[in-house]
């Protein structure tokens, strides 16, 4: 990786493997200087220094790790969704092998999101869980991801799983949508009195603002930390693979 | 097409096609149930139409890896990557089949079966047609799960674990259609969502379990 | 140092530890996983290496 590389002129230059290999090997330790600064300042704000609400009590503390975790569950997705695309239209290896490294991330995100969900709303509603739509709806996106990761564990030829599973993800993604929608229908129709807002965003007053914020961006950055990681790992092992199987060749 | 469709149909009543299990499957499932929860027929027919929609979707689930893999072990699928008609065209062919063989017994044995469970008797017209608008989608969502994964050794729990969440908008929209008319309530709304979600996929994934086939052949 | 945190110290406490295990479970486990294909990779390419060298001194 130490050759010099002639400058890039364009972002799809980093598709290339060796080009991402340098790059993310450069932006590695920046990205978690950055991680570890914001989800420990953040953290620590949010758990020692915030006050608790007058309704909620300390339980108020959990939405530092229950609302970033699920932003990133959801956006993981995004992710998966944007790189399989990028790697159908533009056959780029790496955007294969990143939407393969972030499927487990996003999978732990969304477990976290329903942990602490639950852990919140035991004392909050009287109850671990409601099938309310959008916890259930957090629990399909967790079936989802264990699809596209047993999927891609299942197939042996690299390339035939990258295409399949970007195949799955684009048309997961359309289903995972309409699974949104229909949640919010089903539970209307079945229960229309007992209602269980999450609104949880709407009634964040200014105290508890920063810190979530700095979590937020704590999160995002772990998400971004372990997909440069991860993807890393996936290109070496790819790059062994063939190696492996030129020499078999010769 | 016509003459696929008809081979398709033979080598599934043909015996080992597996015709018939998914039936005795759903028969199974509907005995069991009043094992599980008590045989107390105000529960029983309070959940008939879930169950009855539960039941009809796993059977479903069981016959899929049927869809394309036979074809894919003898080479068939290949000659026919080769033959004139596209391979959308083979994916809903495939997916009608199975949905002869399988989606419309189901259907036309869900009010039998509904009487086993107690359902209401406003209920079966409804669960009847639920059914007959739903079970299209669940044999063309299975045909593109059985496409993703006709090239693996051992793709049957996989191809469920695909599939099954993929099933969800089928499911609640079905059931809903099922439940409402079976309580009297209006169900104009999720009949039209299931009707919607129905023409949809079959529209649309042909296109994907297509693409999925091409790849797994290459 | 530790703020009271009132009837629900368990409730706070346990998301916390929960969403710490498993972070930490998945970075250790990406680590060693980056850990462990560098060092195959390495090897791979060192005995690739070797062999070109080999295969030239016994060309020249």
């Amino acid at each position: 990786m130490s050759e010099r590389l002639p400058r890039p002129t364009s972002l799809w230059e980093y598709a290339n493997p060796r080009r991402f290999m340098a790059f993310s090997g450069f932006l590695l330790p920046f990205v978690a200087a950055g991680t570890v600064a914001a989800l420990v300042i953040g953290l620590v704000w949010g758990f020692f220094f915030t006050p608790d609400d007058y309704r909620q009590g300390s339980t108020v503390k959990i939405i530092y790790i229950h609302v970033p975790s699920a932003m990133v569950a959801i956006n993981a997705w995004l992710m998966m969704l944007v790189a399989s695309l990028i790697w159908l239209i533009r056959r780029h290896h790496v955007s294969a092998l990143a939407a393969k490294a972030a499927a487990p991330v996003g999978a732990t995100m969304t477990l976290i999101a329903l942990a602490t969900g639950a852990i919140w709303g035991q004392p909050m509603w009287g109850t671990w869980w409601a099938w309310d739509p959008r916890l259930t709806s957090f629990l399909v996106l967790f079936l989802f991801y264990l699809g596209y990761m047993a999927l891609w564990a299942a197939i042996e030829n690299d390339d035939t799983a990258a295409e399949l599973t970007s195949v799955l993800c684009i048309v997961g993604s359309v289903f995972a949508v309409l699974s949104r929608y229909a949640l919010v229908f089903w539970n209307q129709g079945l229960h229309q009195g007992a209602s269980l807002s999450l609104d949880k965003e709407e009634n964040v007053s200014d105290v508890f603002y920063w810190p979530l914020l700095l979590c937020l961006a704590g999160f995002v950055g772990f998400f971004v930390l372990l997909i440069l990681v991860r993807t890393r790992t996936e290109v070496r092992a790819r790059r062994m693979r063939a190696l492996q199987a030129r020499e078999r060749m010769t | 097409m016509i003459a696929l469709l008809k081979r398709d149909l033979a080598l599934s009543v043909r015996a080992g096609g597996g015709f018939g299990l998914a039936l005795a499957f759903f028969l199974i499932v509907v005995t069991l149930t009043p094992f599980a929860v008590g045989p107390n027929s105000a529960t029983l027919s309070t959940i008939a139409a879930g169950i009855l929609w539960l039941g009809a979707l796993l059977s479903c689930l069981l016959s899929l890896d049927r869809i394309l893999a036979l074809d894919y072990e003898d080479g068939a699928l290949e000659l026919l990557a080769t033959a004139p008609i596209p391979m959308e065209g083979v994916a809903t062919i495939k997916a009608l089949a199975h949905w002869l063989t399988t989606g419309l017994p189901l259907t036309l044995a869900a009010p039998a079966f509904g009487v086993l469970l107690n359902l209401p008797p406003e209920g079966f017209l409804w669960l009847t047609i639920s059914l007959a608008i739903g079970t299209p989608a669940l044999s063309v969502v299975g045909t593109f799960g059985a496409a993703l994964t006709v090239g693996l050794k051992r793709g049957g729990l996989l191809l469920s674990l695909i599939v099954l969440p993929l099933y969800v908008p089928t499911l609640i929209f079905g059931a809903e259609v099922a439940r409402r008319g079976a309580e009297g309530m209006a169900f104009e709304t999720p009949l039209a969502l299931l009707a919607g979600i129905t023409l949809a996929t079959v529209a649309l994934l042909p296109f994907a379990s297509a693409a999925a086939i091409r790849i797994n052949l290459r | 140092m530790m703020p009271d945190l009132g009837k629900y110290a368990a409730e706070v406490l346990s998301a916390y530890a929960v969403t710490i295990a498993l972070m930490v479970g998945l970075l250790v486990i990406s680590l060693r996983q980056s850990a462990k294909t560098k060092a195959a990779l390495r090897a791979v390419e060192e005995a690739r290496q070797a062999r070109k060298a080999g295969g030239q001194e016994t060309n020249g």
